[in-house]
């Protein structure tokens, strides 16, 4: 291992190797690491979250949701740095101020996609950025998939959030099953081409996703208690039960709730604030 | 005899000189003057001739001092006219002392309106002249600035006067106490929409800039055409401010010259920034400054030419325009509240249950184009999803009089006593401001806008909902990417 370049590397032999990494089909012979974390982190409880670059505000919200969940019950989130579902799990297991490692499919000091590099800024700071091309290889459509076969190897468990038919997630699915891991897919709307991937994986035996405990129970690892703040006001409570039947515009919930726009709007805010609803391009979700 | 040129806004006296001299007949004008100015010669001439008067064949050379102001425009055909009239003693010499003119001559003689006329006659009341000359069309105008119009339709009139024969009818009292309504679209016809019109009673009570996003055909622009509906009517002060702007353009009704509703100016978004922010050889004000006291709406904002954009944040910031130009330099008032509306992805997708097909590249250079600075002077941002049909059957609105109400006590109470925040209002912004990643300038705008929250209330301390109302109006970190 060295630490005096900005990254350290291990190799096979390192005690630090993930065993888990070390037991697939062709694993890195090293490994470039970025960041402050411990490189004991490949080595935990890893989940790795994948999905399609161009997802639905669904998928994004699903996304950072599980991970936000599954990084504050103590699992490493791994995902590749990619737009989309990618990044979104990277965020939400920053937002839920737990372990994240990103595997980059060009040398560690580059930011690719260069939109990410402040995430990539972030993860660093408390997580890892891993390769296993030197520092400096340029990214390449022909690595990506090779990432793909590390990013299902660091972990037990692989999560497919959205995917279309010929999914480059669906790549990653495929290395963890051979490699003998649990695959879960998140189901969506069959209406939806984005969901068409998922559901497939789903129809050939995938373990369906429905809520974190799923995964956690795989790991044997406790969901985190609820961190609720302040109580929720009463129109608060009253919007959360409209938003538990499905997602609304403020206008679809001043219509059902009879309460006004102001105070729907303040409603979700609270709700906002204390992590139970999201929005999206004006459409609000439970998670 | 004097008129006035304008620079900018501001008049600077023109005085206009006519000498008559033995020789070869002829006419020239010296002085500057602009090719419309220099085409005067043949309007005058013609004109003279229409109302049966004569044409003095000497060497005719019509001075306007000072020499090295340009002098712009067809606004001084009479005053050239009635100078050349003087200079031969058709009319007496001594009766232009006390009086100013402007309007431009057409050729059988008649005295047309010209833009600026309220500018030239307050440039006459600040030197002491109590008259002025103009075409009838202008005599409102003419009156507001505190002198005396003295209406022609022909310059045969303008002479009768001159020669004390012939006195103006009296003006009819300026009008102005009753309006055109009917032009404004009110809210009451607007279905549904509930977030969309509390949003523009609040940008309406707080003069706050306002950002409507969502995909096409969802009332995006129909509300945003609403809100000058429910603004409240202008001061004196301000009325006349917005008067002498569009005065300038040519742009106020005979009828109902002092401009007393709100402008509201929507310029198309293939605009050029000198039309925008004003510009050109006068320089002559641009959309921004006809927008002042009032509504700039840029419907398809991010279709707009990035430098149109950029240059608009001079007047955001600060609600003037100020042009430089090589002989000079004019400030243009500009505080005007923008409104803006916008699709959430370049091909209008987002948001709507078909979606969206754009590529990730031109998403990113989509948000690119709305710089984060831009999109910082927004104070409200709503985004508007396709309503469902069910709402759209909702009955009986509330029409824009009486929001305006609400809006007008609303201002009265920000005026008086400002609503102060509270403590609990205080603890949660500060708490959004980790959570939610709002900058600095963000911070600022939300309790901007919870403070017109709390006014709107009725509140006298901005609570903990009037903050939580206000943090659902910031910039959705879509638009933004981050």
């Amino acid at each position: 291992m060295k630490a005096d370049r900005g990254y350290r590397v291990l190799t096979r032999r390192s005690a630090d190797y993930p065993e888990l990494l070390a037991a697939i089909h062709d694993p890195p012979k090293r490994l470039y690491l970025r960041g402050d974390g411990s490189p004991r982190l490949l080595s935990c409880s890893a989940v790795t979250i994948v999905g399609t670059r161009s997802c639905s505000p669904y998928g994004a919200q699903v996304a950072r949701r599980l991970g936000r969940e599954l990084a504050a019950a103590g699992a490493t989130v791994v995902s590749g740095l990619a737009r989309g579902i990618d990044a979104e799990a990277h965020r939400g297991a920053l937002e839920g101020e737990g372990a994240t490692v990103a595997v980059l499919g060009c040398g560690i000091d580059r930011d690719y996609p260069r939109a990410h590099s402040a995430l990539a800024q972030r993860i660093a700071a408390s997580g890892l950025l891993v390769s296993e091309y030197e520092p400096g290889t340029e990214p390449a459509p022909w690595r990506f998939p090779a990432r793909n076969r590390i990013i299902a190897g660091l972990a037990r468990v692989t999560i497919i959030v959205e995917a279309r038919a010929r999914s480059g997630a669906l790549i990653t699915a495929d290395f963890a099953l051979e490699d003998g891991r649990e695959v879960f897919a998140v189901p969506g709307e069959i209406t939806s081409a984005l969901s068409r991937g998922t559901n497939e994986l789903l129809r050939l035996g995938a373990a369906p996703l429905i809520e974190s405990g799923d995964v956690l129970a795989v790991l044997g690892l406790e969901e985190a208690p609820a961190v609720l703040g302040a109580k929720l006001s009463e129109s608060a409570q009253r919007v959360r039960e409209l938003l538990a039947d499905h997602s609304a515009s403020v206008d679809e919930l001043v219509e059902r709730s009879g309460l006004a726009a102001n105070v729907v709007a303040a409603a979700l805010v609270e709700l906002e604030l204390s992590g139970e609803a999201s929005c999206a391009e004006g459409v609000y979700r439970m998670g | 005899m004097a008129t006035y040129a304008l620079v900018g806004l501001e008049p600077r006296r023109v005085e206009v000189e006519a000498h008559l001299q033995k020789g070869v007949p002829s006419f020239a004008i010296v002085g500057l003057a602009d090719r419309a100015c220099q085409e005067a010669k043949e309007r005058v001439r013609s004109s003279i001739v229409s109302a049966e008067l004569e044409w003095p064949l000497r060497r005719i050379t019509v001075n306007l001092a000072p020499a090295d102001l340009r002098k712009e425009g067809s606004g001084f055909d009479l005053t050239i006219a009635l100078a050349i009239l003087a200079a031969s003693h058709q009319i007496p010499p001594g009766s232009l002392r006390a009086h100013a003119a402007v309007g431009e001559l057409a050729l059988d003689g008649r005295v047309r309106p010209v833009g600026g006329a309220l500018v030239v006659a307050e440039g006459a009341r600040r030197a002491g002249i109590d008259f002025v000359l103009c075409a009838a069309e202008s005599a409102g105008e003419v009156a507001l600035a505190g002198v005396d119009p003295v209406p022609v339709r022909h310059l045969a009139e303008a002479v009768a006067y001159m020669r004390d024969d012939w006195l103006p009818e009296p003006a009819p009292v300026a009008s102005n106490g009753h309006l055109p309504l009917g032009s404004c679209p009110d809210l009451a016809e607007v279905k549904g929409q509930r977030r969309g019109r509390r949003a523009l009673e609040i940008a309406a009570a707080g003069r706050h800039n306002l950002l409507l996003a969502g995909p096409p055909g969802t009332g995006k622009t129909m509300l945003a055409r609403r809100l000058p509906g429910i603004l409240p009517l202008l001061a004196k002060e301000e009325a006349l401010e917005v008067t002498r702007i569009h005065s300038v353009v040519g742009l106020l009704p005979p009828e109902h010259p002092l401009v007393m509703r709100p402008p509201f100016r929507a310029p198309h978004h293939s605009s050029s920034m000198p039309a925008i922010v004003g510009g050109g050889r006068g320089p002559s004000p641009g959309e921004a400054s006809l927008a002042h006291r009032g509504v700039l709406l840029l419907d398809e904002f991010p279709e707009f030419q990035r430098p149109v954009l950029e240059a608009l944040r001079q007047p955001l910031e600060d609600g003037v325009v100020s042009i430089a130009r090589a002989n000079g330099r004019a400030v243009f008032p500009a505080r005007f509240q923008l409104v803006a509306t916008m699709n959430l992805c370049p091909c209008g997708g987002k948001g709507d249950a078909a979606g969206c097909s754009c590529s990730a590249t031109r998403l990113a250079h989509f948000r690119e184009k709305l710089s984060r600075a831009l999109l910082d002077r927004f104070d409200l941002v709503v985004a508007m999803p396709r309503p469902r049909a069910a709402e759209l059957d909702g009955s009986g609105e509330e029409a824009s009089v009486l929001v305006r109400e609400r809006v007008q006590a609303a201002r009265e109470r920000i005026e008086a006593t400002p609503p102060r925040m509270g403590a609990e209002a205080r603890a949660l912004l500060t708490d959004a401001v980790e959570r939610m990643s709002l900058s600095g300038r963000g911070r600022a705008r939300v309790a901007r806008v919870a403070r017109t929250i709390a006014a709107l209330a009725g509140a006298g301390e901005i609570a903990r909902e009037h903050l939580a109302e206000a943090l659902s109006y910031r910039i959705p970190p879509e638009l933004t990417g981050v």
